[in-house]
Parts: structure tokens; sequence; C-alpha cells
């Protein structure tokens, strides 16, 4: 049976418990869920932040996060996968993005979540900017985030 | 060809996106970067760090060097951080 990944690019917010339920329900070959929820944090570096603007490229992001998903679903064994990243204005505490993974066991659920975060951030076309008092800022890349992501690739 | 822009990219240059017909001579990513640096003064702001700009064709993400032949959309943008 060949698993396909649900993705969503969307505005609006999601439920982590529900995209759970939606993934398991009536099913019994799934024995682990792993979920990634990327949350809004309410300071940057000790400086408060009123929200984030989140920008995404319509069309490149279902594109670009469907190979990674596709390249996940080539690597480990997924019974099923969720990915939901949201775009435009989110205040601290909201959520941002959310990756299921679902697998008979937890070692390819864990590790195939992790590797398509490490991708979301280097590879989504998505860019964050930065609300607060002294004005708005775009958030930089981070040299930590590509040498993530560039440890999948080694052989 | 269809040339978008993204978040700082988009604001130093003023729009989102537009059509463009480059000459035969600019063939790759990086060419057409150098031909728009020299549409103006907010081109040139732009993509004064050719370095850090990133670019896709089509809606994948392609090296300096990409042949833009045949594109019908080429997308710039700085490093993404998303997730």
């Amino acid at each position: 049976m060949s698993v396909t990944a649900t993705i969503h690019i969307q505005e609006g917010d999601f439920d982590v418990a529900q995209e759970i339920a939606a993934l398991t329900r009536g099913r019994t070959d799934i024995g682990a869920v792993v979920t990634f929820s990327g949350i809004c944090r309410g300071s940057e570096n000790g400086a408060p932040i009123a929200a984030l603007m989140l920008e995404h490229y319509p069309g490149m992001a279902e594109a670009e996060i469907g190979r990674h998903a596709d390249e996940a679903l080539s690597r480990w064994p997924l019974q099923a996968l969720t990915i939901i990243h949201r775009f435009g204005r989110i205040a601290p505490g909201e959520n941002i993005v959310l990756v299921v993974t679902a697998s008979a066991h937890r070692q390819a659920a864990f590790e195939a979540a992790e590797f398509l975060m490490d991708y979301l951030k280097t590879s989504a076309p998505f860019w964050k900017r930065e609300e607060s008092e002294k004005g708005a800022s775009w958030v930089e890349a981070r040299d930590h985030d590509d040498a993530a992501a560039a440890r999948w690739t080694k052989s | 060809m269809k040339v978008k822009y993204f978040a700082w990219v988009r604001e130093r240059i003023g729009v989102a996106e537009e059509t463009v017909e480059p000459p035969a001579d600019v063939r790759t990513v990086n060419d057409l970067i150098g031909w728009l640096s020299r549409r103006g003064e907010a081109y040139a702001h732009a993509f004064e760090k050719p370095k850090v700009i990133r670019a896709a064709i089509d809606h994948a993400h392609v090296k300096p060097d990409a042949v833009i032949t045949g594109a019908r959309e080429i997308a710039f943008f700085p490093p993404m951080t998303g997730g």
C-alpha cells in the first residue's frame, strides 16, 4: 500500500490532537506516532516580540514540502504523514508548523520527523518577519539550521 | 518570463512580481541577477550581495549557474526561515 502525505499550507490554526486522530483512526498497523509542533515564542534574545508575519511562496511551498515528504516516505517505513505550515500573522503562543509521522515502530517516526523539520527550516520557501515595539525586521537564517539539514545527506 | 521576489528582496525592489525579457546573452540565474542589478538603484540594493540570494526556477531551488532558458517563472529570495 503506498502512503500519501497530507500537506496543508494554510493561514488558519490547526488542532494537534485532531490531526493525530485523523491519522490513526480505524488503523491497527500504526505502533508509533511522533509529532513536532513549532510554536511562536514571545521573545527573541530577551526582547519581547508582538507577532511573527510569515511570508510564503504559494505553489513552491506545496511543491518543495511535497518533494521532502516523498523523500521521507522513501527513506523510512512510514504508515502515514501529515505536514501543516501556516502563513500570515502569528501571535506568541500560536502554532506555526506541525509534522506528524506514523510508523509501526518509533525509530522511523522519530527520524523522519526530525529529517522533515530540518528541511522545512532550510528549504521550504517561508520567511519570518518579527514585529516588536521597535518595528519589524526579517529573521536571519541560522548556520546551525543549515548544518542540521546537511547531516541527512551524509552517507 | 515572470520574475517573483520575496521577503526583503521584494521590499527592496518594490514589486512582488514582474515580466521581464532579458537579452539572449543572459543565460544563467547569475546572469539574470547581474542584468536585473543594472535596472536601477532598488535592484542594485536588493542584489548587492549575490551570495546570499537564493533562486528557484518553476518552483524548484536552483544554483546560480542554472540555465534560465525555457523558464516560466524565476524567483529570488533570501535564505529561508520557515519551520
